[in-house]
This record gives structure tokens, sequence and C-alpha cells, in this order.
């Protein structure tokens, strides 16, 4: 050999354990030692995942559609929501809602959007954050491009995104990597690894030891953390937007964690999983961490949870009336898929909405 | 042999000819251990290997370009895209390579690969999952588009696909993957490329389709004839390129055409054979050319897809208002 021109490690984050003890002999984020706080993220954790449970309830009952469920998300989600700011943008794919909760979008927004009425996607978040993104990956240039425009501007404002560990094999997140080193965008690009593309695992996906180092191929500062683990999601995405909003430029946060539901309620996963596999998942999930640690810190109790599940229920129950009533008796019209086409709608599309008028589906929609 | 979906005539279709010839090879995502979203795999990795049913990394720019390598080299590829709206990011390959590779190496090169995907809309699916863009690709010179509309066609037609020396998008229309059930014999018979099919004989207006739409256009041509009104049916099979011979010869005979499809009527492939019967067949027809398409609107969310999508309603009163003219 010649000489070594370049090498590279990767590292790894963990601050807050399985068992919800902190990580020995590390030190640990100051947001460790801020428990109230934590049980603030934790509250809203809590909500997302008995959010979750009740939309997928609702697609079994045919009162919503196809459900992208986010459990065992629950930290990764919150963590990348918290660190942002209002004048940040967030470019999500379609599970991140509990980052868009924090965001202020709505309970029922998303209840809207998964159920079919295209409401939902104006949803009461930021007016500048990008609506859910089905086309896998597309979102991370989207991101790309709203940084390079801060750029632009000179304003300190980051653009966030988020991908899985399949959506990592696509051309459109590799190029939003090299954009973001080519012009030191403020970008923050985040992959939650939850280990499965449908049914496509990790290990066949690409053989690289982690996800995080694709990043580093294109130069940009790139790390893994525990995505389950609250504190280590929330202290990554801290420095990375810091460092973008400080014009130090992009970076990569692989959180790993792992997908507890099916990939969607159309799917089913025990086709293709081991259930040894999710049930061992689950002695690792990002809820259960955080309350033991904070049970530990004297700042919750069972008297508390109880509460809080009450409350989360009574929330959820809330958002999922306001749904219903909404569909049900203020329903979308049926001429309305030509209202937001065009801001000036052509002639022939006037015509059309005639005939859409005129010709509405046998028992109404569905 | 027992009736089968027309999903699972896709499945009989793909394992009939791995079973013929070893350079078939299917390449997708989730394709395999799960047997594609839809099952249209099914069972296909157990019985042929992982080696010849291929799960790939979530990449359609890849699984086309790869598809141009493969079937460059001898193989055979028969491509899943997940849903149609998943095929934008292979249009680069297709168009720009696939449907080329003949022309621009004189016949040293071809591409016999097939490019699947479920296509069109009416299963509350998300946003991006129901679309109909057989006119993104009937536009491009160098590549076949080929929707089914029944399971014997979709067995026929696949085979066909596989086995032509070309470029093939094979268009399955799933909200009737399910829908009906045929008998369909594992013959290893192809139905031919490039033509229509005539499904019902009428006299009085010719009602042209093809993909789902079959199902609300045989329910119009069935309501017309309660009211005395006798439609002949077309399949149009192969969206591009047209039978107009078919066509033609159909509207020679009643003097009317109602052309009925899902997409968008902007540049639809509706479009395309309505200039073509102005080419061709104006001095037989009788009343103007009518087309009931999806509107020129993003296919709205699933509680208003089927406000979206004719009906057999719609069919049946434009197939009436060509009746006015005498
Ligand atoms: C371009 C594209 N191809 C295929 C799909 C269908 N699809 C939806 S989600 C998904 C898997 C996504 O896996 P990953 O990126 O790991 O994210 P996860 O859903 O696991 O969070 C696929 C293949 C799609 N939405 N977009």
């Amino acid at each position: 050999m010649a000489a070594t021109i370049a090498s590279f490690k990767v590292d790894y984050f963990q601050f807050l354990d399985a068992e919800g003890r902190l990580v020995d002999g590390v030190q640990v984020p100051a947001l460790a030692r801020d428990v109230k706080q934590l049980v603030g993220l934790y509250r809203l954790m809590t909500l997302t995942r008995v959010f979750d449970k009740k939309a997928v309830a609702l697609q079994r009952t045919g009162k919503l559609g196809t459900y992208a469920s986010c459990l065992g998300h629950e930290a990764a989600h919150v963590a990348i929501g918290s660190a942002m700011r209002d004048e940040d943008c967030f470019a999500p794919m379609y599970r991140e809602y509990a980052a868009q909760f924090y965001r202020g979008v709505k309970m029922s927004d998303v209840l809207m959007y998964w159920g079919g009425d295209e409401r939902g996607n104006d949803f009461s978040g930021p007016k500048h954050d990008f609506p859910w993104c089905v086309p896998i990956a597309t979102q991370c240039l989207h991101a790309a491009g709203a940084a390079m425009a801060y750029k632009l501007h000179g304003q300190p404002r980051v653009a966030v995104t988020v991908v899985g560990d399949g959506g990592s094999s696509k051309g459109d997140f590799l190029e939003a990597i090299n954009a973001a080193s080519a012009w030191k965008l403020p970008l923050v690009l985040v992959i939650v690894n939850n280990q499965w593309a449908i049914s496509v695992p990790r290990g066949k996906q690409n053989t690289a030891r982690t996800l995080a180092q694709k990043g580093i191929a294109g130069g940009l500062p790139s790390i893994q953390v525990d995505g389950n683990d609250l504190i280590a999601s929330r202290w990554a995405m801290d420095k990375a937007i810091a460092a973008a909003r400080e014009g130090r430029g992009a970076s990569v946060i692989e959180m790993v964690t792992y997908r507890l539901s099916d990939h969607t309620t159309a799917d089913d996963a025990r086709r293709y999983r081991e259930q040894d596999e999710v049930d061992s998942a689950w002695k690792n999930e990002p809820l259960l961490r955080l309350r033991k640690y904070l049970v530990d810190q004297g700042a919750w109790d069972q008297v508390k949870e109880e509460e809080l599940l009450a409350e989360c229920a009574e929330r959820v129950q809330g958002a999922v009336d306001e749904y219903l009533d909404r569909v049900n008796n203020d329903p979308q019209p049926i001429d309305a898929m030509f209202d937001y086409m065009f801001k000036n709608l052509p002639h022939h599309l006037e015509e059309q909405r005639e005939i859409a008028r005129r010709f509405p589906a046998k028992g109404g929609s569905h | 042999m027992a009736e089968i979906t027309l999903v699972e005539a896709v499945t009989l279709a793909l394992a009939h000819e791995m079973e013929q010839d070893p350079t078939v090879v299917v390449f997708g995502e989730d394709v395999g251990v799960n047997g594609g979203v839809f099952r249209a795999t099914a069972g296909l990795q157990q019985k042929f290997g992982d080696e010849r049913v291929i799960d790939t990394p979530l990449a359609e720019v890849m699984i086309a370009g790869m598809a141009v390598g493969m079937a460059a080299q001898g193989m055979k590829p028969v491509v899943e895209a997940q849903f149609e709206g998943f095929m934008y990011p292979m249009v680069d390959h297709v168009v720009n390579h696939a449907a080329r590779l003949r022309h621009r190496t004189r016949g040293r090169m071809s591409c016999p690969a097939v490019f699947r995907a479920p296509w069109g809309g009416g299963i509350h699916a998300p946003e991006h999952h129901s679309d109909s863009n057989e006119a993104t690709w009937a536009h491009f010179p160098g590549v076949r588009t080929v929707i089914p509309s029944s399971p014997s066609r979709a067995y026929g037609l696949l085979l066909a696909a596989i086995r032509d020396p070309d470029p093939v998008v094979f268009l399955e229309p799933k909200r009737i993957y399910r829908w009906q059930r045929e008998e369909v014999v594992d013959d290893g018979e192809e139905l031919p490329l490039d033509v229509c099919f005539v499904l019902r004989d009428g006299t009085d207006v010719t009602l042209v389709t093809w993909g789902a739409m079959v199902k609300e256009t045989m329910e119009a041509a069935v309501a017309l004839e309660k009211e005395g009104v006798s439609a002949e049916v077309i399949d149009v099979a192969t969206v591009a390129p047209i039978d107009m011979e078919t066509i033609l010869e159909s509207v020679e005979k009643t003097g009317r055409c109602v052309i009925v499809h899902e997409a968008p009527k902007h540049c639809g492939v509706g479009a395309e054979i309505a200039a073509g019967l102005a080419d061709s067949g104006i001095f037989h027809l009788k009343s103007p050319i009518k087309r009931v398409t999806g509107y020129d609107t993003i296919m709205p969310l699933y509680r208003s897809e089927m406000n979206y999508m004719p009906s057999a309603e719609r069919i049946v009163h434009a197939a009436k208002e060509t009746l006015e003219y005498s």
C-alpha cells in the first residue's frame, strides 16, 4: 500500500440503555437531567402511541383507509420534531406523526388524510412544511431545495427530512447528500432505520455496516444513534440542527429503531417476519425505557401513568369524533377535486366540473 | 382446471414461462418472500429460488436500469413496480434505453424486458397508488403498452409480453384483480399483442375501452340493450400500438363511437383513437365521437375516487348522445 488518503469511522451513541439506565462512563447530555422536559416529551410519545393504536382500530372497522403505523418509532419522531423551530422546514415521509404533532399538526388532520379526504393535507402545522410524501425518498431532495432557498435568502433556517432504511437505497437520498455537501446546505437528513422496507430486511438492502456511512461517502458528518433512546436521538438532532443553523453544513443521523407494527394496515408482516424478532424488539421499545428512567428519577409513577393514558384516550377520541363528524356531516363536495388544480381554473376544467356535479358516484363516496 | 382471478392468472403465466424458459427472472420490491404486495408473484420464489425471483432494494431506477442491462445480456427480466405511480422513476431507463436499444444499435442489441405494475384506481389506496398513466408510456416509440382486462387475457397477453423480443409495459388493472373468476387452461397459449378484442357484438354504437373500465362498459352495454340499443364493446388491450383496424371495422358498422378510459382526458389514449377515427373513419361516422374519461385533475384520495372514474351511467348517457344524431 502506498498511502492511506482517507479513512473513516462511524460513531454510535446511546445514553439511556434498554433498562432505562444511563449508560456508564459516558458524558450524558444535559437533557438527561432535565426531567421536566423529559416528562413533556414522554407525554407526547404516549399520546402518539394511543393515537396510533386507535388509528389502526379505525382502519380495521372500515372508518379509515390504509394507515401507516408509527409503533416503535416514537422516540425518534419526538426527538426530530422537538428539536426543530417553527421557522425550520420539515419534509416528512408518511409516518412521522409525533414530529408533526410537535409542530402543530392535529391528530384529526392525520385521520382526514388517511381517511381519504384531501382536507387533511391542509394540516395545521407550519405553512412551509411539506405534506406527507408517499413516493419514497423524493422528500430528501425537496428538503435540500428548501435548505438551498434558506441559504440563498441568508436566513438562519434549517430543513429536516426523514427517510427510511429502504428509502436510503434510492438515488434521491444519495443525491440530496451530494447536493448538501457540494453547497454546504443547512440540512439534516435523518434515516429512521426500522430494519424493514416492507418485507425486505436491512441485511438484504445492502451489506454496508451502517447506513450512516452513506453520508460519509458524500462528505457529510454522519453518526448512528439508538433511535429508541429519546435522549440520544434528541441530542443528535440538536447538534446537527445547530451546525446547520450556524452555517456549518448538513449532516446525516441514522436512528436505529424497529418497526413493531405491520408496514401498513394493508400489510401482513407475519408472512415474512419471525415473531421472535418482534417479541425481542418489544423489550427494547422506547416508551418503556424512558418511563423506567423517569420512575427511577422519582418523576413518574403508576398514578401519573394512568392519568396520562386516560387523558390521551380522551384527546384521541376527541380527534376521532372531529374527523368522523367532518367526513360524515360535512363531506367534501363531489367537485372538490377541481378546487386546487390551478389558481385560475381553465375553461375545460370548469366544463368537467359540471359533469362531475351531474354524475355523482352511485351511493356517494365510499 | 380451476377458475382463477386476474391476479392469479398473472402468477400462472409467470410460473409457466419461468418453467419453460430458464432466462426468465422476476425482479422487484417485495416480489420474493412476500410474493408481491398484491400476491402476483406468490409462491414463485419457493418454486424457483431466490436467484430467479429476486427481492430488490427499494430503488426503481436501479430496477429498470438493471433490467435493461440484464435483458441486453440474454436474460428475460420481468420486473414489478409496486404501483404504477412508482414507475415514474423507471421512465428514464425505459424510454431512453429499453425502448431504443434495438434501434440505436441497428438490431445488434435488444431489450426484451417486461415492466409490470398494478395500475388504476378504485381500491381505497393512498395517494399516488391509483393513477392510470398508460398514455405516458403509449406516447414513447419503441415500447409496447399492454393492459389485460380478464383472467384469460392476463394469462395469454403476459405470456406474449414475456416472449416478445422487445420491451413491454404491462399494466394490470388492480381494481379487477379479484373481481372475476374464469377458467384458464395453463397450456402456454399466448394471445396476440397489438390487436383489440371484440367482447360483444352490436350494431348501433361502438364502445371502446380497456382495463378495469371494461367492467363499467359492459354494464353500460347491458343497460343500453334494455333500452333497445345494441352496443359493440371493444377491449383495446394493447394501447400502444393500437389496432385501429378492428375499431374502424366496428365503427363502419355502427357509425357511432364512445371511448371510455379512467385516465385523464387530455392527451389520453382516447384522443389517439379519436384521431385515428377522424383520419380514416370520418365518412362512416353518423355522430361526433364521445369520450368518457377521468377528469383532468389529480386522482382524488379514496373518498372521492369513484366520483372521478367514469360510471356505467356516464357511458350510457354518452352513448345516447351519439344516438341523437340519425
Ligand atoms: C418510489 C416508491 N416505490 C415503492 C413504494 C411502495 N412502498 C411504500 S413504503 C415502502 C417501503 C419503505 O421502507 P422504508 O423506506 O424502510 O420506510 P418504512 O416504511 O419502513 O418506514 C415501499 C416499497 C413507494 N411508496 N414509493
